[in-house]
């Protein structure tokens, strides 16, 4: 049988606003599978995203959703884990909305290790506000606010997440669809803030002003540059100049997680009493 | 064994017509009419769920039995 998406999405609200070609709907189908996967009652599941393109998300989803201000995913969800801290909350939102605008934010929910999903929808671009350049921006590329270039060094969200203090981090790309719902899935398992960048591609503000002719070309880029991480420790350093190592990247389950630990905070609070 | 084929059911009022699926289907079973994709050659389907996987629009459903 094929497998029922509509289950998890609102009636009526098909087809979604994104542009051909756009990746954001192949992540999506890729989370409600990973939802689905789990099992996770979604009346305890929470989906929290900023404002952009890839915050159309929770739109479109049935279940717990928030919908809040630009970058500030993370802070709404750090609030729903505490009020809650039975709930399943995942933020999701591009690569914009959460490393420039809450690029503060994610930083620090990555600290605190609070058990929150973050999917990073990165296509290289603010999208929706007319194709600004962004912190993952590469370096030279053109975007309505470069075009000359953008000369400024881009982040590396996976490596960034990691410095940060997130416990568990993966990356996946739009083109390598089967294996974003097994690191979503894995994700959300994990006890402690997880990150998934997943590389996108977004055809109507990048694509046409660097010089990808079609949606499908920019997948084969995806395709040409995704290393899993595994295949990686055997190629040299000079073969892996270029690439984009994807998979399950870091992983600690030691680091305490923050809703247990502010329990513990209250617990202390009160026997002073 | 004979070979089953599987029902792809395109859902017209969703296809942006992005090519994904044409180009990405290993056996090229469907192609672009006018604006929307459709079914060309069912026969060569090997089910192997690629163009339902990618389609960003939920457009195709590859039916099994």
């Amino acid at each position: 049988m094929a497998f029922d998406y509509e289950k998890y999405i609102r009636p009526g609200k098909l087809p979604h606003i994104w542009c051909p070609g756009c990746g954001h709907g192949i992540i999506m189908k890729g989370l409600i599978r990973a939802l689905d996967s789990l099992k996770l009652d979604m009346t305890q599941t929470s989906i929290v995203s900023g404002i952009g393109c890839a915050s159309r998300l929770p739109g479109y989803m049935d279940c717990c959703t928030l919908h809040t201000a630009h970058g500030r995913a993370a802070a709404f969800a750090t609030g729903i884990k505490l009020a809650k801290p039975e709930m399943n909350v995942i933020c999701v939102g591009g690569d914009g909305d959460g490393t420039a605008i809450g690029g503060n934010h994610f930083i620090h929910a990555c600290r605190r290790n609070i058990d929150i999903t973050y999917v990073i929808m990165n296509n290289y671009i603010y999208g929706m506000t007319g194709g600004q350049f962004s912190p993952t921006t590469p370096t030279g590329n053109k975007a309505s606010t470069t075009p000359y270039g953008n000369p400024d060094p881009c982040f590396d969200v996976a490596k960034l997440a990691i410095g940060a203090g997130a416990t568990f981090v993966a990356r996946g790309t739009a083109f390598h669809a089967n294996q974003i719902d097994k690191l979503i899935a894995e994700a959300i398992q994990h006890k402690g803030f997880s990150v998934v960048e997943i590389l996108d591609d977004c055809p109507t503000t990048y694509g046409r002003r660097n010089k990808f002719k079609s949606v499908v070309e920019m997948m084969n880029r995806l395709k040409e540059v995704a290393v899993p991480v595994k295949a990686a420790e055997k190629m040299t350093a000079e073969q892996l100049q270029g690439k984009i190592l994807t998979g399950v990247l870091y992983k600690d389950e030691t680091k305490p997680e923050y809703t247990a630990e502010y329990d513990k905070v209250i617990e202390r609070a009160q026997a002073k009493k | 064994m004979e070979k089953t084929l599987p029902k792809i059911e395109i859902i017209e009022k969703y296809c942006k017509g992005c090519h994904i699926c044409v180009e990405f289907c290993p056996t090229k079973v469907l192609e672009m009419k006018g604006f929307v994709v459709a079914v060309k050659n069912l026969e060569a389907c090997i089910k192997c769920m690629q163009c339902e996987l990618r389609c960003p629009d939920f457009a195709i459903k590859v039916i099994t039995e």
